[in-house]
């Protein structure tokens, strides 16, 4: 059996190196419409601030982009070095996105973004600005694809478990394309980016204005960021809802652990604004609710009924029984394939295959498991209730956040006079790490709220690993925060630097503090 | 489908050719360029002559390196999961060495101080001679067999260290490939350089060709007297589903130099190896930078294409437990996934291809001391 110290360590270090490269990519997926933004502006206007915006915002967007990429070559080997059997057991489906992301979407980007930087006195101003867009395309695209193959591990559909080849294989391929899940996660997760970008602008500017300094550059900025970000706010909102619908579907038991709903409630359930959850006695010690507002969210309807976590734990009970059988039958189908009875038995529990080799954190026979380690198992079956009940509510509660903000900064941009708001300038500046904050707890509620599971039903995270020793995962994860925090480091001091010193770090001579150019 | 499941699985095995050679030609040259840059480069200008030559264009063709890693994964899954987990410290000396690269270009030139470039220089330095050195040693792995084995639910188990991979042969085939891609990179940077830069580059380039010529030689020779092959003695059913562990394989002298008895016409592809590399350094020397180019481009197509040839049908062979060794009929997805995936290269290649093809004549031409000094802001 694989040690326990050998899973979390490589849960621990998946985790990081996926939550620094989350550090970097909403910011990407966000720049790249408003550089899109800003350089229509100037084809269409001919004025030349609008291509110095272009050209100063897209400086600071590839200092973080160079990051997004060098944490981005990890997480494309990651699944082989440290999750083999995984990469074995679901390649067959997991692999195609990746690899159409490969395809379609980083070349695109990774070729497009070097003629951005270098085109500009080899391009014509059309042809740059379709460059930029090129460049926004495949960026966004590339989002499409990983959240295609994530919404995967969170509702696997078009897939079939073969016993010959001991994987999952595809069976619809355009069933893993329109996977529902995928397609409310990826407009959930770029607006996320987009508000993350309009933040970023925002704040930015909000300090020059603070400071009086290159005043026209940065109210033109800021007026581009306001409107773009509340655009955006609203969809991330909308969308996330809408992710709560689906996620109602396919992962009640994401839905209910988040929600820290015990009990099956008559429909329409109540919503728990705030609570504090009693994991022991699997009640909650102390609960605000709002009445009907969960039903209405998690069904769209006010007469269906979504399931507490002691009904689901029932129902998962009977799965892990079924899987037993499972796992049992498929064993002796690998020694004798010709085993008609076995086959047949083996046909009529594949569905809970999953639940069956959740047994085997326990023991390597599942069909001795005692009891208790079924009890254990199904208790392995709820995530965690408090840290997804909180993420969540704070991420809720940061997107309602820059909601008001946005809304604010907008109003204001219409009526001109946000200028003269310091007390808005100040909220835009002070609110820069907020959407961060936010993608990393959504980027938790999604991944934590789907264990033990790697992918839904099917996988248990405690057999998806390598069989490396807990040595290498040491050292290797040592290397990783080591080599990215110095990394971090010298990322942030140069995006201070550069924003500090602004439009004038261009040498147009048009700007203020063109001397601080090193 | 258009093809049958045997078909496909051959199409796949030559597609990840495609993509490793794709990898080796486009990433490969400025890797090179990357190792070359502490040695061709005087000052800082020259240095930063050196690092636009390959400004605009690394990053797309770095997706060469993370498109094969996803195209492995879904149309190799087992290899994709077997030779990373096994292969860990080399891996991630790869991914921790190409850390260097999008960082180095980026930020090297952003701060003026001397210190500063000479570190991102150096860092740019690693992540052009490290990969391509670890990938030869991977690849004088495999064709002495990697000490791997799976259980009966095919969970992969690497029993070797990371130190054995460091052996005499892996070692050479390392130079192999250092020098092979170090060589294609002095001879792009030849085709857009000039002066003093040029000269430097191309006595690199006259070094890093006899070399590969050389360590290829010592390895074929090396190859076919002292490494006993791998071969399958059971009947194999190309159409079966896959299974690495139903076949029965055998270690044998000669073995894999069997593919050229067999079908002689593979012999082109060392040929290949000889006549591009010597094609490449004389036209190179007479100037004809871009003909040189496509000759060093052609080696590459030999250099690789011997090793895969070589293997065939093996991919992975093992030396602990000889019948779990992979080969390109037993280690793919599924014959849905091929299909698919081969449908997607094929609408998308010839676009990467074209606008790739598009990128590189926009920024055509010299990178000169001059274009530095006017886009001192701008440039890298």
């Amino acid at each position: 059996m694989l040690s326990e110290e050998l899973v979390d360590l490589s849960r621990l270090q998946f985790a990081i190196t996926a939550m620094y490269h989350f550090l970097f990519v909403p910011l990407t997926i966000g720049m790249t419409w408003i550089l899109v933004i800003m350089e229509s502006a100037y084809v269409m206007t001919g004025k030349t601030i609008y291509k110095d915006m272009t050209r100063f915002w897209g400086k600071l967007f590839g200092i973080n982009f160079a990051l997004g990429v060098t944490t981005g070559i990890t997480m494309e080997f990651q699944f082989g070095t440290n999750w083999a059997y995984y990469s074995h057991y679901v390649g067959d489906i997991f692999g195609a996105p990746l690899a159409i992301e490969g395809l379609m979407a980083f070349f695109l980007e990774s070729t497009f973004i070097g003629l951005f930087f270098f085109g500009w006195d080899r391009l014509s101003r059309k042809q740059h600005l379709l460059v930029t867009i090129l460049m926004a395309v495949g960026t966004n695209l590339s989002a499409l694809w990983i959240l295609i193959a994530n919404g995967w591990m969170q509702n696997p559909v078009g897939a079939e478990f073969s016993y010959v080849t001991m994987r999952m294989e595809m069976v619809d391929f355009w069933a893993v394309l329109f996977n529902p899940d995928a397609q409310a996660k990826f407009v959930h997760t770029v607006s996320a980016g987009y508000v993350t970008g309009a933040m970023f602008v925002l704040s930015i500017s909000a300090f020059y204005l603070l400071r009086g300094r290159d005043v026209e550059f940065a109210k033109k900025s800021f007026r581009i960021a306001a409107a773009f970000g509340f655009a955006s706010i609203c969809s991330v909102i909308v969308l996330g809802d809408e992710s709560g619908y689906t996620v109602g579907e396919a992962q009640q038991t994401k839905l209910a652990a988040m929600e820290a709903m015990w009990e099956t409630e008559p429909a329409p359930a109540g919503f728990n604004l705030i609570a504090i959850p009693n994991e022991a006695e699997m009640k909650n010690d102390f609960a605000i609710e709002i009445p009907w507002v969960m039903g209405i969210i998690g069904t769209r309807s006010l007469d269906q009924q979504i399931p507490g976590i002691k009904e689901i734990r029932e129902k998962n009970r009977e799965r892990i029984l079924s899987g037993q059988i499972a796992v049992g039958a498929l064993e002796k189908l690998r020694k004798n394939p010709a085993d008609a009875e076995t086959k047949a038995l083996f046909e009529q529990h594949v569905g809970d295959l999953g639940f069956g080799l959740l047994l085997k954190k326990y023991v390597v026979d599942v069909g001795t498991a005692t009891p208790e380690m079924i009890e254990k198992a199904v208790a392995d079956t709820i995530p965690r209730v408090a840290p997804l009940f909180w993420t969540f509510r704070l991420m809720v509660g940061f997107g309602f956040l820059m909601l008001a903000l946005f809304g604010a900064a907008l109003w204001s941009s219409v009526k001109g006079n946000f200028a003269n708001k310091p007390w808005l300038l100040r909220a835009s500046l002070w609110m820069l790490p907020v959407p961060w904050l936010s993608c990393e707890l959504g980027w938790f509620v999604a991944e934590y709220g789907r264990q033990p599971w790697t992918i839904y039903g099917v996988l248990p995270t405690h057999m998806s690993v390598s069989t490396l020793s807990v040595g290498s995962l040491y050292g290797s994860l040592a290397g990783f925060v080591g080599f990215y925090t110095l990394l971090l480091v010298v990322e942030m001091y140069l995006m201070v630097r550069f924003a500090k010193q602004g439009p004038g770090s261009l040498g147009t001579g048009r700007y203020d503090n063109e001397y601080a150019h090193a | 489908m258009l093809f049958d499941y045997p078909t496909l699985k051959l199409i796949w095995w030559l597609l990840v050719g495609v993509l490793l050679v794709g990898f080796a030609i486009m990433d490969g040259h400025d890797m090179g360029v990357g190792t070359l840059l502490p040695f061709v480069g005087k000052d800082d200008v020259e240095r930063r002559i050196v690092i636009n030559t390959v400004g605009p264009h690394w990053d797309g063709n770095q997706v060469w390196f993370i498109t094969g890693g996803g195209a492995i994964f879904a149309a190799w899954p087992l290899v994709y999961a077997t030779a990373f987990s096994g292969f860990y410290w080399a891996m991630l000396a790869v991914l921790w060495a190409l850390f260097f690269r999008p960082v180095g270009f980026d930020y090297r030139s952003k701060i003026n101080n001397p210190t500063w470039r000479q570190t991102w220089d150096w860092g740019l330095f690693v992540g052009g001679a490290v990969p391509p050195l670890i990938f030869g040693v991977a690849f004088g792995n495999l064709f002495q067999g990697v000490p791997f084995h799976f259980a009966d639910n095919l969970m992969p188990y690497y029993t070797g260290s990371f130190w054995a991979l460091l052996n005499p042969f892996a070692l050479l085939c390392g130079v192999v490939s250092t020098a092979m891609i170090t060589f294609h990179g002095a001879i792009y940077l030849m085709h857009r350089t000039e002066g003093a830069v040029q000269r430097r580059t191309q006595t690199a380039m006259l070094i890093f060709g006899s070399l590969l010529l050389l360590a290829f030689s010592a390895a074929g020779i090396w190859l076919w007297q002292g490494i006993d092959g791998f071969a399958i003695v059971s009947t194999v059913d190309p159409a079966a589903l896959p299974n690495p562990l139903d076949k029965e394989v055998i270690r044998q002298p000669g073995a894999w130099l069997a593919n050229y008895d067999k079908y002689p016409a593979t012999l082109l592809l060392p040929a290949l190896a000889y006549a591009g590399t010597l094609a490449a350094m004389l036209l190179a020397v007479n100037r004809a930078t871009l003909a040189a180019f496509v000759a060093s481009s052609l080696a590459i197509v030999g250099v690789i294409g011997t090793a895969g040839a070589s293997l065939f049908p093996f991919v992975m062979p093992s030396s602990t437990d000889l019948r779990s060794g992979l080969t390109v009929w037993d280690s793919v997805s599924s014959h849905l996934t091929l299909n698919i995936m081969l449908w997607a290269t094929l609408i998308f290649m010839p676009l990467i291809i074209a606008y790739t093809g598009w990128a590189y004549k926009v920024m055509a031409g010299k990178v000169t001391a001059a274009y530095i000094r006017e886009n001192d802001h701008a440039a890298y």
